[in-house]
């Protein structure tokens, strides 16, 4: 790191376009109405699926069959698969400071996250629309 | 900015070592330690309904898993992490608005949803036990 008595540039100049992006507001707000959302379906799920799915296989497909608790699972899936990446982007930016790692963390992220949402979102119709 | 300290000379704030635990601090490492743990669980749900989807033969054995005493003692452990996420973020809702962050109210909401995180899954349990719901 040159140290700031060898530079020619002020420290304003220094500092400019190194700040904040300004475009935290957005994670803020999603990660808050995400969160409200699973205040709901969450608790929803666990109760129902505690309630209603045993050992058997035809308890599970009995469940996710009925219409309310399809739709529920997929907004589940969906909003619990947003607040998460949300929430591990601030972890992964509070501990990783390797430019390299970091990024690659978040891709990761992003991208798991994405496909893992696509296939149980598949899932859960498949199960109702299936052959 | 002639005459400003250089890095080295300033004063450093106390690290985490010396600090008492407070239940403040405590409610807010768990928060972040319930998230990361949930979000392993959400992997193994979307697991699940795959499984669910590809058949008896995927479903069955994934089921023996989380239904044996293990995966049992897992499943409470993630029904403690959602009630105590639930409860702390709530609280943090809270929080947004300006309300409740005086340091007696902030301690009693911190223990209020560590106690929440615990009567949860014994209620669950004794729901599914004695609540002859089945």
């Amino acid at each position: 790191m040159s140290g700031p008595q060898n530079s020619m540039r002020t420290p304003l100049g220094r500092v400019r376009h190194h700040g904040a992006s300004g475009e935290g507001t957005g994670h803020f707000i999603a990660s808050r109405w995400t969160g409200i959302a699973l205040a709901v379906l969450a608790p929803w799920f666990v109760f129902n699926a505690a309630l209603s799915i045993g050992p058997s296989y035809t308890s599970v497909i009995d469940f996710l069959t009925d219409p309310v608790n399809a739709i529920g699972v997929i907004l589940l899936v969906t909003v619990s698969f947003y607040h998460m990446a949300l929430g591990m982007q601030e972890v992964i930016v509070d501990y990783i400071l390797k430019p390299f790692t970091k990024i690659t963390l978040m891709l990761l992220n992003g991208f798991g996250l994405t496909v893992l949402a696509a296939g149980a979102i598949f899932a859960v119709l498949l199960v109702n629309f299936g052959a | 900015m002639a005459g400003a300290p250089s890095p080295q000379n300033r004063p450093l704030s106390p690290h985490v070592s010396i600090w008492r635990w407070h239940v403040t601090m405590a409610s807010s490492i768990l928060h972040r330690a319930t998230g990361v743990a949930l979000y392993g669980a959400a992997l193994v749900f979307a697991l699940w309904l795959m499984a669910a989807a590809a058949g008896p033969e995927m479903y069955e054995p994934l089921m023996a898993v989380l239904l044996s005493p293990l995966g049992q003692v897992a499943l409470y452990l993630v029904v403690a992490a959602l009630a105590y996420h639930l409860a702390n973020g709530i609280r943090h809702l809270v929080f947004d608005t300006g309300a409740g962050l005086n340091p007696g109210d902030a301690d009693l909401t911190a223990w209020f949803a560590i106690l929440f995180a615990v009567a949860v899954p014994i209620g669950l349990w004794a729901l599914l036990t004695f609540g002859g719901l089945q």
